[in-house]
């Protein structure tokens, strides 16, 4: 079954790197077959500039299927484009017109600068965990896996928040760059596990503390950040962490 | 070269509890004067380093992705094993031993495998109190459920996310070590070259993917956790950075190869659909646990599938055939990996297969979602549903999938002895990067169960073991000659990749090796295929340094370059897995060779002449490597042809 391929003008931004000014650069490309992913509609365009002797675009990715984060479009205006509960990796071509003009963007927020291309700086997330997005434990002690019951309902819950892949698109999707949905996941899993519960006040306010000083905005519900997520995570566990933010503010 | 396993005295059940109580410590106030390279930050580099963190090391970790959330063990979907016997079922400590032994067709080493099994229990402990939110049921208590090559439910999960939950909760202690300045984490940095002192691993030479940099880092022991080398045949379902370099650098340094023909055919991806292709998706061997594997009966109707003019669902019940439960009846579609793959294509070999490229057999849910309702199988797999949705366009609850085989896993590795430490002193190699646990196919849940075992139970004793003997050893001098001339080696490589401006893309090489690879050193294995292959591999090298081009420089971020680098390993690194392919003459475990098979084409093991681990010895440019033999022996199994017939 022969498919028909599409033809598409890519509008790609381009930047040397964080001190230079970038612009879009117009790449037309042919006949891309509408079952490939749009990470290797971009391996096809990298394969022709390197036949022209011209630099590749740079872009982050990795597992190529949906969970390491890494891969990081800001596509036709929307982070991971076109499509819900996926990211850049799992859009596949299908979902564009043949003829059509797509713009690509590296996300945009002043906590990721650009390193170059469409790659940009995420390790802000990296210190916001540092900050207390663990349970203080040893390697070694640990009592039994069972000697704690977990209700099934906060297990799963715990799991919805836990399933954040890290990839920033919350970010990216904000006006105010508000870092809320990430932050959020992370302490309401630890919120909702008797494991977690024991650090939750020091933990909430060392996060969001460290989140404030990185540059992240500030959240005013606008809900993008829930519409965008790859991973469909609910802003209910911003409510969450607001509350136990407030506990530990309160009994300080 | 000197093979010794160290393997402790005593009787098996307790060798690791005589290691631990006779083993040299290391005191607090000596411990702020080691310092340890990790390298990777997968589950065995994160949870090793966080624990050298917490015990008092100075440890400095590399990864080449931005963050160590990021490595590959994040996309390990089913579940992990431990022997809790929670289900009452009748498992213990030794049948997960027994059962990961057979599964690795008597090609792993017992005290090693014993001791994985001992410290399983551990792990699920360990995780639950960083916060893990594996699958409970409604009394609180933790899920299991079952994987292939098991008859036990001993495989406990987070969704169809167990990796990922598993990394993020080792990448929580290690953030913590950060934090509290115990490890210094360095990302986007590759591992270049691995720097000896005196014969000892006492340092690499890394490259800074931002700025191009070349940096010198020096330690008092180095670990290798830097996972397989799947990417040498372009298609797997490794990630895209995923790759071998850095354990074929430690080789050519000195540090035996255990086993590289060993490699793992996972049964159940997503099959290849075009040229443009850059990786193939894993669909969770769990699925085995509810969906039936079967072909058409008849060929005319594998004909009309392919053609597009017949459904699957317009196939009768009685024109299937469910070819697992049919040739392994106690088993059935819950038979270990390379048992179900080699099926497969023997299946589409006879002219059954179901897709366009006739390369694909189903998995149909129908009967479970009969059994069940669609409601639990949405519960158990949803976003394996969905994912595989997204990818194909087809909806598996109305359509069976199709699934085919490929390259996922490599049991081969660096070779290292009882503490992981490889032939190169104070070098250690854990989880995939090293060769040992599972022998010549790994069973599904058991890597994570080993990634983790070797960095949180095992490394954090060993290393102290090592450690103990240089505690008046100050810190190393980066100015050493022996950093200077190793920077000066690396240097020279990139310098002679950008000098050859040839007409080719690097992507094209390792395309192409790819193909040499699946063809020749792939799931059928022949001495023709393999002879074959290895003058291929040498013309592709040949081709690649006389016609490869990279464009941008190497003071940058260079992809490219990056690319380069790694393919230059695999095509070395291909030849000495064919080497060992053609070498081993029997079939066993992922390792199939084709003039080696019973009447009914099982593997037949040729137990007196191959009993061994194949380690290999790099012995210079140009020179033919050579080979040493770690003879396995069994004194606590009866060794038996793998059986899951009955």
């Amino acid at each position: 079954m022969e498919k028909r391929g599409l033809n598409l003008t890519l509008k790609i931004w381009r930047q040397e790197n964080a001190k230079t000014k970038g612009a879009f650069v117009t790449y037309p490309i042919q006949n891309i077959s509408p079952d490939c992913s749009f990470l290797e509609m971009l391996d096809q365009l990298n394969e022709q500039l390197v036949d022209k002797i011209e630099r590749p675009i740079c872009f982050d990715h990795d597992c190529r299927e949906g969970i390491c984060g890494m891969c990081s479009l800001y596509i036709n205006g929307r982070p991971h484009g076109n499509d819900t509960g996926i990211t850049t990796c799992q859009l596949h071509m299908r979902r564009f017109k043949d003829g059509e003009t797509i713009w690509i963007e590296p996300w945009r927020s002043k906590a990721f600068p650009i390193i170059k291309d469409l790659v940009v700086d995420r390790s802000a997330f990296d210190k916001v965990i540092q900050a207390g997005g663990y349970t203080s434990v040893n390697t070694g002690g640990a009592p039994d896996g069972n000697a704690i019951p977990i209700k099934k309902e906060n297990a799963d819950l715990a799991m919805d928040a836990a399933a954040c892949i890290g990839c920033g698109a919350c970010v990216a999707a904000c006006k105010n760059g508000a870092a809320m949905l990430f932050v959020s996941a992370k302490v309401s899993q630890f919120a909702l596990l008797p494991q977690g519960r024991v650090e939750a006040k020091e933990r909430v306010s060392n996060m969001v503390r460290e989140m404030d000083q990185l540059g992240f905005g500030n959240c005013t519900n606008t809900k993008a950040c829930e519409a965008e997520c790859p991973k469909e995570i609910k802003i209910s566990n911003i409510a969450r962490m607001n509350r136990e933010y407030l506990i530990s503010a309160l009994q300080k | 070269m000197e093979l010794n396993s160290k393997i402790p005295a005593g009787p098996l059940a307790e060798k690791w509890s005589n290691y631990k109580a006779s083993q040299k410590l290391v005191n607090p106030a000596n411990k702020r004067k080691l310092d340890i390279i990790v390298l990777g930050t997968g589950l065995a580099g994160a949870s090793a380093a966080a624990s050298f963190g917490e015990m008092g090391f100075n440890v400095k970790i590399f990864c080449i992705q931005d963050s160590p959330r990021r490595a590959h063990s994040i996309a390990a979907q089913g579940g992990i094993n431990a022997a809790k016997n929670y289900q009452n079922d009748g498992d213990s400590i030794y049948r997960l031993f027994y059962d990961t032994i057979k599964g690795g067709d008597y090609r792993a080493r017992e005290a090693n495998v014993y001791r994985l099994a001992e410290v399983s229990n551990n792990i699920i402990d360990q995780c639950v109190a960083q916060g893990v939110p594996f699958a409970r049921d409604y009394g609180g208590q933790l899920d299991n459920r079952s994987f292939g090559g098991a008859q036990v439910s001993r495989t406990f999960y987070a969704r169809g996310q167990t990796g990922q939950q598993l990394l993020l909760g080792a990448y929580s202690s290690l953030s913590r070590q950060i934090k509290k300045g115990s490890v210094k984490l360095f990302t986007r940095e590759e591992m270049m070259e691995l720097v000896l002192i005196d014969g000892k691993a006492r340092g690499v030479i890394t490259r800074n993917l931002v700025t191009g940099a070349i940096e010198r880092h020096a330690a008092h022991a180095v670990v290798l956790a830097t996972g397989g080398y799947g990417n040498v045949y372009f298609l797997s379902t490794n990630a895209m950075s995923s790759n071998g370099s850095a354990a074929w650098r430690c080789f050519k340094k000195g540090a035996a190869f255990g086993n590289p023909s060993f490699v793992q055919i996972h049964p159940t991806c997503i099959p290849v659909h075009g040229d443009y292709q850059s990786k193939l998706t894993l669909m969770s061997e769990s699925l085995r646990n509810d969906g039936r594997i079967w072909v058409p009966k008849k060929k005319e109707d594998a004909e009309a599938l392919r053609a597009g003019k017949l459904k699957p669902t317009q196939i009768a019940e009685e024109n299937r055939d469910y070819y697992l439960e049919r040739r392994y009846p106690a088993f059935g579609n819950l038979v270990p990996r390379d048992v179900a793959s080699r099926a497969a294509k023997e299946r589409c070999d006879a002219g059954f297969g179901v897709n366009e490229t006739g390369l694909a057999v189903f998995l149909d849910f129908e009967s479970a979602i009969k059994r069940l309702g669609k409601d639990v199988i949405e519960a158990r797999y949803g976003n394996l549903f969905q994912m595989y949705e997204k990818i194909t366009n087809d909806n598996p609850y109305n359509t069976p999938m199709m699934i085919y085989p490929a390259i996922h896993y490599t049991m081969g590795g660096i070779w290292v002895d009882y503490e992981l430490q490889t032939t190169v002193p104070y070098l250690f190699a854990a989880g995939e990067a090293n060769f040992s646990d599972h022998g010549a196919n790994r069973l599904g849940a058991s890597a994570l169960m080993q990634g983790l075992a070797d960095g949180y139970f095992v490394l954090p004793y060993t290393i102290q073991n090592c450690l103990s003997h240089d505690i008046q050893i100050p810190r190393f001098s980066t100015d050493l000659p022996e950093f200077k001339e190793a920077e000066k080696s690396v240097k020279e490589k990139i310098d002679k990749l950008f000098s050859i401006q040839g007409k080719h893309s690097v992507d094209h090489f390792q395309r192409k090796l790819g193909n040499i690879m699946w063809e020749h050193v792939g799931m059928g294995r022949t001495k023709k295929s393999l002879e074959e292959g290895i003058q291929l591999i040498r013309k592709t090298r040949e081709e690649f340094w006389k016609d490869v081009r990279i464009t941008g420089s190497k003071d940058e971020f260079n992809p490219e370059l990056e690319k380069a680098l790694r393919t230059a390993d695999n095509l070395e690194l291909g030849e000495l897995m064919a080497k060992d392919a053609l070498l081993r003459e029997e079939s066993c475990g992922g390792h199939f060779r084709e003039e080696h098979q019973t009447p009914e084409g099982e593997a037949l093991r040729h137990d007196d002449k191959f009993m061994y681990v194949s380690c290999w010895e790099y012995k210079g440019e140009g020179q033919e490597p050579e080979l040493h033999k770690e003879p396995l022996v069994y004194e606590n199994i009866k060794i038996a042809q793998r059986n899951y017939k009955e």
